[in-house]
C-alpha cells in the first residue's frame, strides 16, 4: 500500500522475530532508573505492553509496506548462512499466507499484554510472567516468518517451554498434570516430525523451504513424500490439533490462565494448520495426496465429534466447564480447517487460512470473556452459573452479555462475520476437490462437516441461553460489566471479526495468490 | 657400516611437540606428587592450581598442533605406520578430554578444600592427572597396544579416585565393584585384540583394516569373535548397557568432582577408543559392528532414560542418581552415530556427529554437575527436591542450571541441544537407521519428562528456610565457563557442528 524501502522491511521482520526475544531477557533485568514506575511489578507489566506494542506497530507497518499486488512473492526477505555444518539458513521472508498470520499473533499477544497489565494474573512474579510471554511471542512470530525447515522447527519447539510454565504457574486447578499432557504431546508429535523434516532435507539436499517449494517435490521419490508426510503431518496434527490426537487441548485450555488459554486457541493452534500449508502441500504433494482423504475423514469426525462433546457439556445437569466446551469447539473449527487443506484446491485452502484467521479472532474473544465471567463469578462450570433458570448475564451486566452472545454467534458460523467464509469454502472445496481426490469421498464428508455447522449452531445457541438468558431476582447481586480495558483489549476483536465478515476479499485477497501458487508449485 | 641404519631403525626420533599435551598433563602429575612430600599442611592448595595450569597449559599446547598433520612412533616398512597420531580427530578430543578434566579440577579445588581431613590431596591430583594424560594418549593411539595401555593409564587411577575418601563404606564399595567389573572387560577386550592379532598378525590400527579383509579361510571365525570382543571393553568404558550396572553405585560413592569426570572423561575415553577400532580398525566388519552398535545405543538409551525416569526426588543423592542414569542415556545417543557409521557411505561425517554431541555434552553436563556440587556445600545428601526454589535463593545459578538442563533435553532455549541431537537424528535417518532414530525420539521425549521436571521445581517457592550460597571462586569459575560456552554453542552451533560436516582423520 505505502512504498517502503525493501532494508527497513526486512529490519522490520528481523525486529518482528528478535525483538520480543530481547525484551524478555530484559524483563528479567531490574528495571533502569526513570522506568520505574510505581512498583517493580506495575514496571514490569508495563515494559510487557511496550514491547508487544512496539512489535504490533512493526507488523502492522510491515502489512502496509506490503506489496499487495504481488502477495505470492516472498517479501521482506532475508537470508544469512547460521549453520553451513546442518545448511541451516537464518531465511525470513512473509508472503500473503503468512503476513496475516503475523499480524493476528502480534495483535493477541498486544492485546493479551495489554489484559494483564489492568488485571495481573494471579500466581508466580509478573517478572517472569512477562519474559514467557514474550518468549512465547517470539517463537510464534518465528515460526510464521522463517523459510528454513530446521528454523522452522526450532520455532516450533520454542513456545513449549514457555506455554508449559504459563500453565503449571499460573494455571487454575489441575494445572501441573494438564501442562505436563500438553508438552508430552506435542512434543512426542514433534520430534516423529523432526525426523520427517530431517529424511525431506537429507533427500532434498536443501532444508530451504522456497526451494522446496519450487522443487515440487519432483526430488523426492513417492515412498520418501509418503514417509514424510506421515512424520510431519503427526507433529503438525497434534498441534492443530487433529482428532483422535487432540485429547491435551481440552485439559491445557481449562487450566489455563485466560491469558494462556487465548494466545493457546488464537495462535499457538494455527502453527500446525500453518505447517501443513507452507510445508506439506507444496514439498510434498505425492504424499500429502496419499493421505488427504484420510486427513479429511479425521477432519470430519474431529468436527462431529468436537459438536457432540460440546452439546453433552453444555447439557444440564452435566457440570460442564465453558473453557472446556469452547476447547472442544476448537477441535470442531480446526476439522474445518483441515477438511480445506485436504481438498488440495486453492478453495478449499484459501477457507482454511481464512477459518484459521476467523478462529483466532472469534476463540480469543471467547476465552477473554470466559475470564471475564469467572474474574466475576468465580466459576465456569455451567450448571453453577445457570442455576435452575440461567445466569441472566443480559440482565446482570448486560454488556457483557451482549459480547458473549456476539461471539457465540460468530463462532457458530453466522453469515456476515468471520466465521462463517472459512467454514463455507472449506465445504465449497470438499465440493469440488482436487481432479484426482475421490469426489463421492469429499461429498460425504461435506455433508458430514455441514451437518456439523447445525450442531455446532445448537451448543452454541444452548450456551447463550443458559449464560445469557434467564430471570433476574430482584436481590441477585448485579455483576460488574465491562470495564474499559476490558473494551480496550476486546474492541479490536470485535471489530475485526464484523470486517472480515462483510470484507472477506481483504484477507482472501491477500491468501489467494499466495495459494494458488503454492498448489501450482512455487513457480507459475 | 650397517650400524648406522639399523640404529636409525630401532632408535626413533620423538616428536616431541606433538605428544606435549598428554606428557605435560603426566609431568605435572608427578610434580604434584613430590611437591607434595615437602609442603606444609596449610599451603596443599598450591597443588590444586598447579594441576589445574598444568591442564590449562596441556590444552593450550594442543595450538601449534591444529594443522593436524604429525605422527610419531611410525615404523617405515613396506607401508608407514605410526603408533600416535595428532590428526584433527585426537586434537579435538584431546581438548575435549583436557577441557573436561580441567573443569573438573576447578570443582575438586573447593571440594577438597570442604574435605580435607578425608582427601589426601598429593594423592588426589596425581591420580587426577594421570588418568586425564592417559585420556589425552588414548584418542591419538593407532595400534592395538597403545590402545590398550591408555585405556588402562586412564582406568586404574579412576579406580583409585572414586575410593580415595578415607573412612568411607560407600566409596570403597564402589571403587571396588567399578575395578572388577572394569578388570573383566579389558581382559576380555585383550583377549579379542589377541584374536585379531593372531588373524591379522599387527597391531597397527591401519595394517589391521587392510589384512582383515582378506583373513585365512580358516581363521575367519577367530577375526570376527576377536573383533566383538574387543568391541566389549571400549563399550563398558561408555557405560553403554548392559555394561553400565556399576555406573549409579560409583558416581554416588566418589567425590561429585570424580563423578564429574567420570561422566564426561571416562565416556570419551571409552567412545574415542570404540571410534578407533570400528572405523578406522574394523571397517570391513561393518556388518558385524554396526547392527551391534545399533542395538547396544537402542537399549543404553532406553535403559538410562526408563531408570533416570524412575528417581525419586526426595532419595538421598537423587540428583547425581539422575545425572549418573541421564548420562547412561545420553551415552546412547553418543553411540547412535557411530552404529549409523556402519550403514552410511561417508562413515567419517556420522562419527563427526558423534564428537559434535558429545562436546555439547561435555559443556553442559559439567555445568550440571558444577551446579550440583554449589547445591551440595550446603545439603550434603544432594537430594533433587533440594533444589526446590533455588531461583529464590541463586537465581543466575539456577538459571544456569534450567538452561544446561534444558541443553540435555533439547529444547531451546537450550539450541546447542537441539541441534547437536538434530545432527545424531540426521546422522541414522541418513544411514537408513529409521526405526534406530525413532527409539531415540522416544527416549528423548522419556528424557524431557525428568529434566523438565527438576527445571520446573528450581522455580517452585522454596520450602523453609532459604540456604544462601556463597560461590567460592573456582565453581564461580567453573560455571562461567560452563555457562558461556552453552550460550555461545547455542547462538553460534557452528563451532561444534562443522566437525559433523567434515572428516576428522
Amino acid at each position: 500500500m505505502i512504498d517502503i524501502n525493501e532494508s527497513v522491511m526486512q529490519f522490520l521482520l528481523a525486529f518482528v522475530v528478535v525483538g520480543p526475544l530481547l525484551g524478555a531477557v530484559a524483563a528479567l533485568l531490574p528495571a533502569p532508573p526513570g522506568l520505574k514506575g510505581k512498583s517493580p511489578e506495575q514496571a514490569v507489566l508495563r515494559h510487557g505492553v511496550t514491547v508487544t506494542g512496539a512489535i504490533l506497530v512493526a507488523a502492522l507497518v510491515l502489512a502496509l509496506g506490503f506489496d499487495h499486488h504481488h502477495a505470492s512473492k516472498m517479501q521482506a526477505t532475508t537470508d544469512i548462512s547460521w549453520i553451513p555444518a546442518l545448511d541451516v539458513r537464518i531465511h525470513l521472508g512473509i508472503d500473503g499466507i503468512s503476513l496475516p498470520l503475523l499480524v493476528l499473533t502480534a495483535l493477541l499477544t498486544f492485546l493479551c499484554a495489554l489484559y494483564s497489565y489492568f488485571k495481573p494474573p494471579a500466581g508466580g512474579s509478573p517478572k517472569a510472567f512477562v519474559a514467557l510471554l514474550l518468549l512465547l511471542e517470539s517463537g510464534t512470530l518465528a515460526t510464521f516468518a522463517v523459510l528454513d525447515l530446521l528454523l522452522f522447527f526450532l520455532a516450533f519447539e520454542m513456545v513449549l517451554i514457555p506455554m508449559y510454565f504459563l500453565i503449571a504457574r499460573w494455571g487454575g486447578e489441575g494445572r501441573t498434570r494438564a501442562a505436563w499432557k500438553f508438552i508430552l504431546f506435542t512434543l512426542l508429535g514433534s520430534v516423529v516430525m523432526l525426523l520427517g523434516l530431517l529424511l525431506i532435507g537429507i533427500k532434498a539436499g536443501t532444508f530451504d523451504m522456497v526451494a522446496l517449494a519450487t522443487d515440487n517435490g519432483r526430488s523426492l521419490s513417492t515412498s520418501v513424500q509418503v514417509i514424510a508426510v506421515l512424520a510431519i503431518g503427526i507433529g503438525l496434527a497434534v498441534k492443530t490439533p487433529m482428532w483422535p490426537l487432540h485429547s491435551w487441548l481440552p485439559d491445557a485450555h481449562t487450566a489455563a490462565p485466560t491469558v494462556g488459554s487465548v494466545l493457546l486457541a488464537g495462535v499457538l493452534l494455527k502453527m500446525g494448520t500453518y505447517g501443513f500449508v507452507r510445508i506439506l502441500l507444496p514439498i510434498a504433494p505425492h504424499g500429502f495426496h496419499t493421505f488427504a482423504p484420510y486427513l479429511a475423514a479425521f477432519a470430519v469426525v474431529g468436527i462431529i465429534y468436537g459438536s457432540l462433546a460440546c452439546l453433552a457439556l453444555a447439557r444440564h445437569g452435566a457440570k460442564g466447564d465453558l473453557k472446556r466446551l469452547i476447547a472442544y469447539s476448537s477441535v470442531g473449527h480446526m476439522g474445518f480447517v483441515l477438511l480445506g487443506i485436504a481438498t488440495m484446491t486453492p478453495t478449499g485452502v484459501n477457507g482454511a487460512l481464512f477459518a484459521n484467521i476467523a478462529h483466532g479472532l472469534i476463540t480469543g474473544l471467547l476465552f477473554f470473556l470466559v475470564g471475564a465471567l469467572k474474574d466475576r463469578t468465580g466459576s465456569t462450570d455451567l450448571d453453577t452459573l445457570a442455576e435452575e433458570t440461567g445466569a441472566a448475564l443480559y440482565g446482570k451486566a448486560p454488556r457483557l452479555g451482549g459480547l458473549l452472545a456476539f461471539a457465540a454467534v460468530a463462532s457458530l458460523g453466522l453469515p456476515g462475520l468471520a466465521g462463517f467464509w472459512g467454514e463455507m469454502l472449506a465445504l465449497f472445496g470438499a465440493f469440488k476437490p482436487a481432479a484426482d481426490l475421490s469426489r463421492p469421498a469429499f461429498l460425504t464428508f461435506m455433508a458430514i462437516g455441514a451437518f456439523g455447522t447445525l450442531l455446532t449452531a445448537a451448543y452454541m445457541l444452548i450456551v447463550v441461553r443458559r449464560v445469557c438468558m434467564g430471570g433476574v431476582e430482584q436481590e441477585a447481586p448485579k455483576l460488574a460489566d465491562v470495564h474499559g480495558y476490558e473494551f480496550a483489549a476486546w474492541t479490536p476483536l470485535v471489530a475485526l471479526t464484523v470486517v472480515a465478515g462483510l470484507w472477506p476479499r481483504a484477507l482472501l485477497g491477500l491468501t489467494d495468490p499466495a495459494v494458488h501458487q503454492l498448489l501450482a508449485g512455487g513457480t507459475r | 657400516m650397517s650400524a648406522q641404519p639399523v640404529a636409525e631403525s630401532l632408535v626413533q626420533s620423538v616428536d616431541w611437540l606433538a605428544v606435549a599435551p598428554p606428557t605435560i598433563a603426566a609431568a605435572v602429575g608427578l610434580v604434584v606428587l613430590v611437591a607434595d612430600l615437602f609442603l606444609p599442611e596449610a599451603r596443599k592448595n598450591v597443588l590444586g592450581w598447579t594441576s589445574v595450569a598444568g591442564l590449562a597449559s596441556a590444552a593450550l599446547l594442543l595450538l601449534p598442533l591444529l594443522d593436524g598433520d604429525r605422527s610419531t612412533f611410525c615404523v617405515n616398512g613396506a607401508t608407514r605406520a605410526c603408533s600416535y597420531t595428532a590428526d584433527h580427530f585426537t586434537l579435538v578430543i584431546q581438548f575435549l578430554v583436557l577441557g573436561g578434566a580441567l573443569l573438573a579440577a576447578l570443582l575438586s579445588v573447593t571440594n577438597l578444600k570442604d574435605d580435607e581431613r578425608r582427601v589426601p590431596p598429593g594423592e588426589f591430583w596425581f591420580l587426577l592427572l594421570s588418568s586425564a594424560a592417559g585420556a589425552a594418549l588414548l584418542p591419538a593411539s593407532r595400534d592395538l597396544a597403545t590402545l590398550i595401555v591408555a585405556l588402562e593409564v586412564a582406568s586404574l587411577p579412576a579406580f583409585a579416585l572414586v575410593g580415595i575418601r578415607h573412612g568411607d563404606k560407600r566409596s570403597s564399595e564402589a571403587a571396588l565393584k567399578f575395578f572388577l567389573s572394569s578388570v573383566t572387560a579389558t581382559a576380555v577386550s585383550l583377549m579379542g585384540i589377541s584374536f585379531v592379532y593372531a588373524s591379522t598378525g599387527t597391531l597397527y590400527l591401519t595394517q589391521v583394516a587392510q589384512r582383515l579383509t582378506h583373513v585365512d579361510g580358516q581363521l575367519h571365525t577367530l577375526a570376527q569373535v576377536g573383533v566383538v570382543l574387543t568391541l566389549i571393553g571400549f563399550a563398558f568404558k561408555t557405560a553403554a548397557v548392559p555394561f553400565h550396572f556399576w555406573v549409579p553405585d560409583t558416581y554416588v560413592g566418589a567425590p561429585l568432582p570424580v563423578a564429574a569426570y567420570l561422566s564426561v572423561v571416562g565416556k570419551a575415553v571409552g567412545f574415542s577408543g570404540l571410534i578407533l577400532v570400528t572405523v578406522v580398525a574394523f571397517p570391513s566388519y561393518a556388518d558385524v559392528w554396526g547392527p551391534a552398535l545399533a542395538a547396544l545405543a537402542a537399549l543404553t538409551m532406553t535403559v538410562g532414560n526408563a531408570a533416570a525416569l524412575r528417581q525419586q526426588a526426595t532419595r538421598a543423592y537423587s540428583a547425581v542418581r539422575l545425572l549418573a542414569w541421564s548420562s547412561v542415556g545420553q551415552a546412547g545417543y553418543l553411540l547412535v552415530p557411530i552404529a549409523a557409521a556402519g550403514y552410511a557411505k561417508d562413515p567419517q561425517k556420522a562419527i563427526g556427529s558423534t564428537v559434535a554431541y558429545a562436546l555439547m555434552y561435555a559443556a553442559v553436563n559439567l555445568g550440571a554437575f558444577a551446579v550440583a556440587a554449589l547445591v551440595g556445600r550446603g545439603r550434603a545428601l544432594n537430594r533433587i527436591s533440594d533444589y526446590r526454589g533455588l531461583y529464590a535463593t541463586n537465581p543466575l545459578t539456577a538459571l544456569l542450571l534450567a538452561f544446561f538442563l534444558l541443553c540435555l533435553a533439547g529444547l531451546p532455549p537450550g539450541v546447542i541441544g537441539l541441534f547437536a541431537k538434530v545432527t545424531v537424528f540426521s546422522a541414522a535417518v541418513d544411514a537408513g537407521l529409521g526405526w534406530l532414530a525413532v527409539v531415540m525420539a522416544v527416549n528423548v521425549v522419556i528424557a524431557l519428562f525428568y529434566y523438565l521436571q527438576w527445571t520446573a521445581l528450581l522455580f517452585r517457592a522454596p520450602e523453609g528456610e532459604p540456604a544462601r550460597h556463597r560461590v567460592p571462586a573456582p565453581l564461580t569459575a567453573a560455571l562461567a565457563l560452563t555457562g558461556v560456552l552453552g550460550v555461545a554453542l547455542s547462538g553460534a552451533p557452528q563451532l561444534v557442528l562443522r566437525f559433523a560436516a567434515t572428516g576428522l582423520f
